[in-house]
């Protein structure tokens, strides 16, 4: 029945003169469940995801919530560290070492992001196991929506619908909860005093979850996504994808299991279709890899078991590689050519950023200090003799407890601050305090114009916590 | 539609912006009912063999397209975007500001108002308030006074006793209301030598290094050329015009030679602006005794952080 459904875009040639309309409307596409070695390794990666998506915002740290993202305070708040505005490079640097990860994972094995990690992917799975627990298996959902609407009908889809909206409305509130700290979320929607952006945040981001997964499903995957769009282009002739060995699997047909196919003159696939009804996107993978493929390997997993029951070997539909089917490679020669330029550029790259983010976020002190100048006047000479510059420090206490700072000054001789050699000011816990200085110098300790000098801003409970930043000290 | 010229760009902008809209739905309805040839392509070719078929577009796209349509119109209705039309909920983006000034009022205005009952000396020795009052002059005042409020050539220093126009709280919070506008006249006519004679006299009086023969010159000058109608007889001045003291190591503009030679000669002017409408009363009464503060540091509870502490 599967096999004379058209596929989704016409590929016949040219003088194929079927008038079609400018718009398709979507087939709905009822994916008969599956089991097997990617099945069961999806479903781990289902698992993992979510275990830690629903259950970190509830992990306290430090009488707070251990991973926060505090927009407000401008904090976010990832177990031990803290990060400000001003550590907005190790965003960037998050994002360089994901869009390397991918660029290494697609090169080694296709759109292995798609098939086990994307949300799309991950909610659209949940969603249908609840589907196929309320509605039934691919055969008994395709019966029912082929029935008129009547009491039992209504009732399994309104039930579906119902408890898909309480999950997509609990996934809204979970994400809403790494922003605002999620028992305090949960106590105002008990006391029906959520804020307004809480409330449109969490219903917004639900209904996506919602429509996303239980709705649009394939539809994300073929026309909204970007990564779908570009992915293919990091694919090279030794890229592992999800591949039909047609040489094997050619001429299809059906046959008894007893029966000799080579005698009949069959190849190994039987044409039971099933590649193509637990295909997420509706695909037939025996026309080879196309834009539509998410790489889930649904279709190993189907094909496998098929095989298994024929009695014939299993991989007609297995991971390999452009080139290794065209030279008839096997395993070994496919891992040899994992190992090439490319990837070991890739994985090179990707090695050094995450190394020397480590390293970064090793070396970060709890302690920020940014000094600016007051522009407005060059500098005063005293009676005294003495040259007068003044400086606003912005020290920024990004620890979670209280501090006391010395300030220390150097860089030319007979300098000092506020006529005194170093100056303490307190900080309380995650702030910025502003502290003004005075800076004085004998005029004939520097060069007319601009001399080099330096703030020490040091914990004095702490001298591994410590700041010594630049400044320049004009002299008139 | 104030920002036209009469009324027909409005109606060349409504009727622009109407027709745009239906037009797009009337394309999306008759793009609806066409049909194509299935399997055709789009005719280009990219890297020898890469081509690009002309598939139907997902139908839930159609109804995108006329969601936005829909939105625009009602969009329309609500805010302004038809010429003159403001549209029902009538709004501007100088609405919103005064909107927002108006609640940042109510919040804020409260607690300027109750500094605003207080006496000033009360006020600057309320550390909270000492604080509002170092942000305000951070912010508004520091560019010419300097974030120490030590001044720079031309604008006075608020941290020493010496006040131009008085020191007293509320000749401050006068100063800082109103404005001020201080006048030093050219005296060129005088002649370069006469004028040597008048710096270095008045340099002598704050007891810095003068010419011995030019001092007697200089005070003769200083009656004779009117100096003394400002400065007064002493060279003391006179707050009540702003006439600075001239005995006292002080110098707005600089105390050498050369640069007070360039005074006499050429005159000074120093305008304080007025900050009555620009910050309100509460506000500058925060600044007042902040400023007052500066130089009448109560006692010795100078608080460690925040400022230069170790004045």
């Amino acid at each position: 029945m599967v096999m004379s459904e058209p596929a989704p875009a016409p590929k016949a040639g040219a003088g194929d003169s079927v008038e079609v309309s400018l718009f398709e409307v979507r087939k709905k596409i009822q994916m008969r469940a599956v089991s097997g070695w990617f099945a069961t390794w999806r479903w781990g990666m289902v698992w993992f995801g979510q275990l830690i998506y629903y259950g970190l915002c509830w992990l306290p740290w430090n009488g707070r919530q251990a991973v926060l993202f505090d927009l407000v305070e401008r904090k976010f708040y990832i177990f031990g560290l803290i990060f400000w505005p001003q550590d907005v490079i190790y965003l960037a640097i998050l994002l360089i070492i994901s869009a390397y990860a991918l660029f290494l994972f697609t090169a080694i094995g296709g759109r292995l992001f798609c098939g086990y990690v994307c949300p799309q992917t991950v909610y659209t799975e949940i969603f249908m196991w609840i589907e196929a627990k309320i509605e039934g298996d691919r055969s008994a959902r395709l019966k029912l929506d082929a029935e008129p609407m009547s009491g039992r009908k209504f009732v399994r889809k309104a039930a579906k619908h119902l408890v898909w909206f309480l999950f997509a409305l609990w996934t809204g509130i979970t994400f809403v909860g790494y922003f605002t700290p999620i028992r305090s979320l949960v106590e105002a929607i008990q006391s029906w005093s959520l804020g307004p952006w809480e409330t449109f945040w969490i219903f917004f981001y639900g209904f996506a979850t919602y429509g996303n997964a239980g709705w649009m499903r394939e539809q994300v995957c073929k026309h909204m996504c970007p990564y779908a769009r570009f992915q293919s282009v990091m694919f090279d002739r030794d890229t592992l994808i999800v591949t039909y060995d047609t040489q094997r699997g050619e001429p299809r047909g059906a046959r008894s299991r007893a029966a000799d196919h080579r005698a009949r003159g069959l190849g190994a696939c039987i044409d039971c279709s099933i590649c193509v009804q637990v295909c997420p996107t509706g695909i037939d993978i025996r026309e080879g890899l196309q834009y539509e493929c998410i790489g889930c390997s649904a279709c190993i997993d189907g094909c496998n078991q098929v095989m298994d029951k024929m009695g014939y070997p299993r991989g007609l539909i297995r991971y390999s590689t452009e080139r290794a089917l065209e030279l008839g490679w096997g395993r070994k020669e496919i891992f040899r050519h994992i190992l090439r330029p490319r990837i070991l550029i890739y994985a090179a790259i990707l090695a050094l950023i995450v190394a020397s983010a480590a390293f970064a976020l090793a070396l970060r002190t709890p302690l920020k200090v940014d000094v600016i100048r007051d522009r407005s006047n060059l500098g005063h000479i005293e009676e005294d003799g003495k040259v007068e510059n003044a400086y606003r420090l912005q020290i920024m206490n990004t620890s979670e407890e209280p501090r006391r700072y010395l300030i220390t000054v150097t860089g030319l001789p007979g300098i000092d601050i506020n006529h005194q050699q170093d100056m303490e000011v307190p900080v309380a816990a995650l702030t910025t305090q502003s502290v003004y200085v005075d800076v004085y110098v004998p005029r004939e300790s520097g060069k007319q114009g601009s001399n080099r000098i330096f703030f020490d801003v040091k914990a004095i409970d702490d001298p591994g916590v410590a700041v010594h930043e630049k400044a320049s000290f004009l002299i008139p | 539609m104030s920002d036209f010229v009469g009324g027909f760009w409005g109606v060349y902008v409504t009727v622009l912006t109407l027709v745009s809209v239906v037009a797009c739905g009337v394309f999306l309805w008759t793009q609806g009912r066409a049909k194509q040839s299935a399997g055709q392509t789009m005719g280009h070719v990219w890297d020898e063999t890469l081509e690009e078929f002309n598939n139907p577009m997902p139908n839930w796209w159609r109804w995108m397209f006329y969601i936005t349509v829909f939105f625009s119109l009602g969009y329309l209705v609500a805010y302004p975007g038809l010429g003159g039309y403001g549209g029902q909920y009538a709004w501007s983006s100088a609405g919103q500001y005064d909107k927002e000034m108006a609640e940042g009022e109510a919040t804020y205005g409260k607690i300027f108002a109750a500094y605003l009952k207080q006496d000033l000396k009360t006020v600057a020795a309320d550390e909270k308030a000492r604080q509002m009052g170092e942000r305000l002059f951070v912010t508004y005042c520091a560019q010419c006074h300097g974030a120490n409020a030590k001044g720079s050539p031309g604008y006075p220093n608020l941290t020493d006793e010496d006040w131009k126009w008085g020191g007293e709280p509320a000749t401050i919070k006068t100063t800082i209301m109103e404005g001020r506008n201080g006048v030093m006249p050219p005296f060129a006519p005088l002649g370069a030598e006469a004028i040597k004679d008048l710096a270095n006299y008045v340099r002598s009086l704050s007891g810095l290094a003068a010419d011995q023969v030019r001092i007697p010159r200089g005070k003769e000058g200083f009656a004779a050329a009117g100096c003394t109608a400002c400065h007064g007889p002493e060279g003391k001045g006179n707050p009540a015009i702003g006439a600075p003291n001239l005995t006292d190591k002080v110098w707005m503009f600089g105390g050498k030679e050369e640069t007070i030679i360039e005074t006499i000669t050429k005159g000074r002017k120093a305008t304080m602006p007025a900050q009555k409408d620009f910050l309100g009363e509460a506000k500058v009464h925060l600044l007042a005794a902040y400023v007052w503060g500066l130089s009448n540091k109560p006692g010795a509870a100078t608080p460690a952080a925040a400022t230069s502490s170790g004045k």
